[in-house]
């Protein structure tokens, strides 16, 4: 009869100990799921994992890389750069904008870059002559990516790292 | 672009091991209860087990075949669950000489075939945005249904929830909790936007037009009534808190909170002003500890039982089948938690509610994974859904709040209660396999923007 409390006792106490040993090996198995959102990534494919997976190792965009300058590399204005900050710039041949294009085939108030979030977009306003991004015309605002050219009548602008 | 940041693994082999874990616990707490009953090992014992064995691996094969990448941990956690659940019952049963484990046994059977079907039929859960308004219908149907004078069952322990079809009876609330999640995330993530975006602007606090309350009043109406007709207090919060949280989680703003609890306070005053089995709730919860309240019908006998069975329990517990709460009345049902805090002691109890933590974060876990409007929502509330009824019996057991009559979820006996939360483990494993699947890149499905998942508009400045 001992014997038999003894084992029940210890199976009581073994029963206690399975139920967390269950709770912490959920725990264990979701360890590598803790991780939200883009940042998930768990260390380098290897190479196995990349033969079978080649989705992996094209990897994703380099770095983003903020534009920080705007180059007019065509028209009048050649040459001329711009520190970008913050805040919107209005393009056209305007006095009050930002920056001034001389170029008779730009309207006086002819198209905005303005920031949102890391990228900077492109909107026309209105334009007689239209502003292309890397060849199209604009017909809605688009971002802009590092080293495309914008056209704004002869006017070539383009943002720089 | 892909979304795929590590090789997405199924991860079934992971879920295999876990519920032999689970498997393990069942039939060690079965063992343990004809250990310390004096009972033989005899046929049933493993036949129970045999039957719970094979049900979780039909269930496992059937992931591995139709929901893959589905999370790994949430079927061995139900089960570890329902199979502490079952032992305790067969427990109470050896020393009241009821059958109620039999019945059980033949619930969780059901319900674990209607989980199946529900993964093996339903292909997405997308499909089920398609029935948004026929989900608010079929939920008002269900809540209706024990009123209606041949169906009912009458008033069971003072509520009206039950109906009678031949030899069975049968709790509808607890599939409306199931329509109505549907519906909330149907109507939430249509609308969301308007009932962002309307509305003024009162200090930190944006408040919604008066026509987007219309749904939350509708809700309130639904709750309250549910109090008043049916008499019951743990649904009547159940689904005013569902879709509370649902609403703040579409919208996130405090002001759906903030209303939401005013419109609480004024129904639950009013409540106890105006009816008296809810004062009554209210009176045997503060003066638990009178004599007059533990004697009386209807008294705090069951919760102060309890509680002296919970402190009885101390830290390591009786022992299965040691304890003394079996004198209780509905020990298997609304106070199975006092009973498993006396046995298994607080350590034990205490790994049970971390079962449920663990359930609950993984709904959420799917939730934030998966991506779409409908799918987020409805895996939020129907996790909450989980979450809330824990808090609101095992906050009665313990008389944190009120005693109210709602099941533990997969713990407690009651067929309606397992089939509606075995519905919603379905639902939420299916909502985490679209989650955790690997977007499709070989197909241009990306760059089209589908209903679901707009391309992202160029905000205008």
């Amino acid at each position: 009869m001992n014997d038999l409390s003894l084992v029940v006792t210890i199976l009581r106490f073994g029963f206690l100990v399975l139920m967390w040993i269950m709770v912490f090996s959920v725990v264990a198995a979701m360890r590598r799921d803790l991780v939200i959102g883009r940042k998930a990534k768990v260390g380098q494919p290897t190479a196995r994992q990349a033969r079978k997976h080649p989705e992996l190792i094209e990897e994703a965009p380099p770095a983003k890389v903020q534009a920080r300058q705007l180059v007019v590399t065509e028209g009048p204005l050649a040459g001329t750069t711009l520190e970008l900050s913050g805040t919107p710039i209005l393009l056209g041949r305007a006095q009050d904008a930002t920056l001034v294009l001389e170029d008779d085939y730009a309207s006086g108030r002819h198209a905005r870059l303005f920031p949102q979030g890391t990228r900077w977009f492109v909107e026309d306003l209105g334009s007689t002559n239209g502003t292309f991004l890397g060849g199209s015309a604009l017909t809605r605002a688009l971002p802009v990516e590092l080293g495309v050219p914008v056209r704004i009548g002869k006017t070539v602008i383009e943002l720089r790292p | 672009m892909s979304q795929l940041l590590t090789v997405a693994k199924p991860r079934r082999n992971t879920e295999l091991l876990l519920i032999i874990v689970a498997l393990g616990m069942s039939a060690m707490a079965n063992a343990l209860v004809n250990l310390n009953l004096g009972r033989n090992f005899d046929n049933d014992f493993y036949t129970q087990i045999a039957i719970l064995g094979g049900l979780a691996l039909v269930f496992h094969i059937v992931l591995r075949l139709k929901a893959k990448y589905a999370d790994p941990v949430i079927l061995p956690l139900v089960i570890a669950l329902n199979g502490v659940g079952l032992a305790v019952i067969h427990r109470l049963d050896i020393t009241s000489g009821d059958s109620a484990a039999t019945r059980q046994w033949m619930w969780t059977s059901l319900a674990v075939v209607a989980a199946i079907t529900v993964i093996w039929f339903l292909r997405d859960h997308r499909i089920l945005r398609r029935y948004t308004y026929i989900s608010l219908l079929i939920s008002v149907v269900l809540l209706i249904l024990p009123l209606v004078p041949g169906l009912s069952a009458g008033s069971v322990n003072g509520a009206t929830v039950w109906i009678s079809i031949g030899p069975f009876t049968f709790q509808p609330g607890e599939i409306a909790k199931i329509t109505l999640a549907v519906f909330f995330a149907g109507y939430l993530s249509s609308n969301r936007d308007l009932i962002l975006l309307a509305g003024k602007k009162i200090g930190p606090l944006q408040l919604p037009r008066t026509r987007d309350l219309a749904p939350m009043i509708v809700a309130w109406l639904a709750s309250v009534g549910v109090l008043v007709f049916q008499r019951d207090l743990g649904s009547s919060i159940l689904f005013f808190g569902l879709f509370m949280v649902m609403i703040y989680v579409a919208t996130s703003r405090v002001s759906w909170i903030l209303i939401g609890v005013g419109l609480i306070v004024v129904g639950g005053t009013a409540a106890y002003q105006i009816f008296p089995h809810v004062a009554r709730r209210i009176d045997v919860w503060v003066n638990a500890f009178d004599p007059e309240y533990i004697g009386a019908a209807f008294g705090s006998f069951q919760v102060v039982e309890g509680l002296f069975g919970l402190a009885n329990g101390g830290l390591f517990g009786t022992g299965l089948g040691q304890g003394t709460s079996d004198k209780l009345p509905v020990a298997n049902s609304d106070m199975i938690i006092a009973v498993i805090g006396e046995e298994l002691g607080l350590i034990g109890l205490f790994a049970i509610l971390c079962l449920y933590a663990l359930l609950v974060a993984r709904g959420f876990r799917a939730a934030l994974g998966t991506r779409d409007a409908f799918g987020k929502l409805l895996a939020v509330g129907l996790s909450f859904a989980v979450a809330l009824q824990c808090f609101i019996i095992i906050g009665g057991v313990t008389r944190l709040i009120p005693l109210t009559g709602l099941t533990t979820p997969f713990l407690a006996a009651g067929g309606s209660s397992l089939l509606a939360n075995w519905i919603i483990v379905a639902l939420i494993l299916k909502i985490s396999d679209a989650a955790r699947r690997p977007i499709d890149v070989s197909t241009a499905d990306n760059s089209k923007p589908t209903n679901d998942q707009p391309l992202k508009e160029v905000p205008s400045p």
